[in-house]
């Protein structure tokens, strides 16, 4: 049972991760990505709703026919992303300046759909809520490490604005890495997030390739739905 | 034994290599006479360029494990950081250039899988990145001065290389007087008072190797006749920002400039001769080039008079490039023995 836990988690931090793997939720990706800051946000509510849309998704799993199921998650999701953004708007109001339009897409990342469809709608609640969250957090790492990329060329900082999402107690983590830096504007503009991905996917499959070569085995590919 | 071979058995007889060479040799009065006025710096600038592409390029083909040395030795990446090149302000710091040349190599070339395969042409996708990125460094003009007159050589490594501010004569390009001018309400005659007009060999400051528009028709004219390049696509670029600026200038002299300063100022000459004439990235047929050179000048014109910017060539020859397939859906010659709808013609019958 643990094994069963330990492929989840490597699944779905590295070797299925949502983007750099599944390329799937690509309109937040690209959107919220120009500071780190708003990356690690984003992927922190979109984690919220995975574990807990996972959870409910499976838990009625056998009461839910085949044809009405897509109606019956979207309607779930939906539930939660309102409770996300409501929750957001109310407790990180500056947070929810920058990301409020992006936090209702959650709605429409097929990520979610996807973690619903591939995994939750034919697992044990329990399996499907470390799904949820290992995929949340994967996905968090992503957006976070594209944010990194496209803050620290474009504007030279980094975690700039963290005390809005973290609290002030969370200023410590915001840097100014190169001083007089005068920015790179096409790095935070939408084409900087194409590239950014781009080349951090590359990365990853150039890290990849020795262990692509012994183990084939490994599946690469979840079922795509988007 | 010849090996056997794939078809096509008939080659022309003029390879890459030759062509890009052909192309360099048109580009070289235009460049001289930007080193001319521009003075070391801008000898520099290209010298960078140049080298950072040729280093860019065999980098990522080292990264591709293909060969290195055909590649490099073809010319493109080349041609590109020189067309690049004579696009930028002639004083622009270093990295400006060696930014733009591995830009237009790596990521708008060999990303898209090397010469031939690229959707937007390379020059001119780095030059818009560029101008989006650093509108500082790339709306500093110098206003040209004879080669007499410019800064040493000593100095002018100062001047590329560790961004030295020198007493330069620093003045706003042409277009980008004439556009705060109108958008300051104030009528063409004052706007165009202390300014003189722009000149045949590159009188006024502007990119290194776009104020000679003299040049750069002289090499056009060559490469025409070399049949390196057709005449569809610059004339219909020339005629598409002539034709609108004449009428509208008819109407409103006033507020709307007229046809010869738009022929002459800014990209317009390299632009229609030496960037949308590039093979890989336009439509492959003669009508096809016509209507696409027909719509970079409109483009060009409409940028000019409305956009933001005072200058659209690049931004224009950009939104054609990505027009480019759907002209050559629509344009297709007529295949021998077929009329234009694909449908076999009558045979003639033999009269014995």
């Amino acid at each position: 049972m643990s094994n069963l836990y330990a492929r989840i988690t490597r699944d779905s931090l590295w070797s299925n991760n949502i983007v750099f793997a599944q390329t799937l939720g690509l309109c937040p990706t690209m959107a919220v990505t120009s500071t780190a800051t708003n990356g690690l946000g984003m992927g922190l509510a979109t984690t919220a709703v995975l574990v807990a849309s996972n959870m409910l998704i499976s838990s009625i799993r056998h009461a839910v026919s085949d044809e009405v199921r897509i109606p019956v998650y979207i309607v779930i999701i939906a539930t939660l992303v309102t409770l996300v953004d409501v929750s957001i708007n109310a407790w990180a109001h500056d947070l929810y300046k920058v990301l409020g339009l992006y936090i209702a897409l959650i709605v429409a990342n097929c990520a979610v759909l996807g973690r619903a469809e591939a995994f939750a709608a034919r697992n044990p609640v329990l399996p499907s809520g470390m799904d949820g969250l290992m995929m949340g957090l994967g996905f968090t790492f992503a957006l976070t490490a594209i944010g990194l990329v496209r803050e620290i060329l474009g504007t030279g900082t980094l975690f700039a604005d963290a005390h809005l999402l973290l609290g002030p107690a969370f200023s410590f983590m915001e840097f100014k890495l190169i001083p007089d830096y005068k920015g790179f504007l096409l790095m935070i503009l939408p084409p900087g997030g194409f590239l950014a991905v781009g080349f951090l996917i590359a990365a990853k499959r150039i890290i990849d390739r020795p262990r692509a070569s012994v183990a084939e085995s490994v599946q690469v590919a979840a079922p795509i739905i988007r | 034994m010849n090996p056997i071979a794939h078809s096509p058995h008939a080659h022309a007889p003029i390879s890459v290599g030759r062509v890009m060479a052909l192309v360099m040799l048109a580009l070289t009065p235009a460049t001289l006479s930007g080193f001319w006025l521009y003075g070391w710096p801008a000898v520099n600038l290209w010298a960078v360029s140049l080298l950072a592409a040729l280093l860019g390029e065999a980098l990522v083909l080292r990264l591709q494990q293909r060969e290195i040395k055909p590649v490099l030795m073809d010319g493109s990446g080349i041609l590109t950081a020189w067309l690049l090149v004579l696009s930028l302000p002639p004083w622009a710091p270093w990295w400006i250039a060696v930014l733009g040349s591995l830009f237009a190599v790596i990521i708008s070339k060999q990303l898209y899988g090397g010469l031939g395969q690229n959707p937007f042409n390379p020059a001119m996708a780095a030059r818009v990145m560029l101008l989006i990125s650093f509108p500082v460094e790339m709306t500093t003009w110098t206003a040209p001065q004879a080669f007499a007159r410019a800064p040493g050589w000593l100095e002018s490594l100062s001047i590329t290389f560790s961004g030295a501010q020198v007493d330069a004569i620093a003045s706003a390009s042409l277009l980008g007087h004439v556009k705060t001018e109108f958008t300051r309400g104030i009528e063409w005659q004052q706007a165009m008072s202390g300014y003189h007009a722009p000149a045949l060999w590159g009188g006024g400051a502007g990119s290194m190797g776009e104020t000679a528009a003299l040049f750069l028709l002289v090499g056009g004219l060559f490469l025409i006749y070399k049949r390196v390049i057709t005449w569809h696509a610059p004339a219909a670029m020339l005629a598409g920002v002539v034709v609108p600026a004449m009428i509208f200038s008819a109407i409103n002299p006033a507020h709307f400039a007229g046809p010869l300063y738009h022929l002459l100022s800014g990209g317009l000459m390299l632009g229609a001769f030496f960037i949308i004439t590039d093979p890989v990235t336009s439509p492959n047929t003669g009508t096809g080039q016509f209507i696409f050179g027909l719509g970079c000048g409109l483009l060009t014109w409409i940028i000019r008079t409305w956009g933001g910017y005072p200058e659209g060539v690049a931004f224009a020859v950009m939104l054609m490039n990505a027009a480019t397939p759907i002209i050559d859906h629509y344009v297709k010659p007529r295949i021998y023995g077929r009329n234009r709808r694909g449908v076999s013609l009558e045979p003639v019958k033999k009269e014995s």
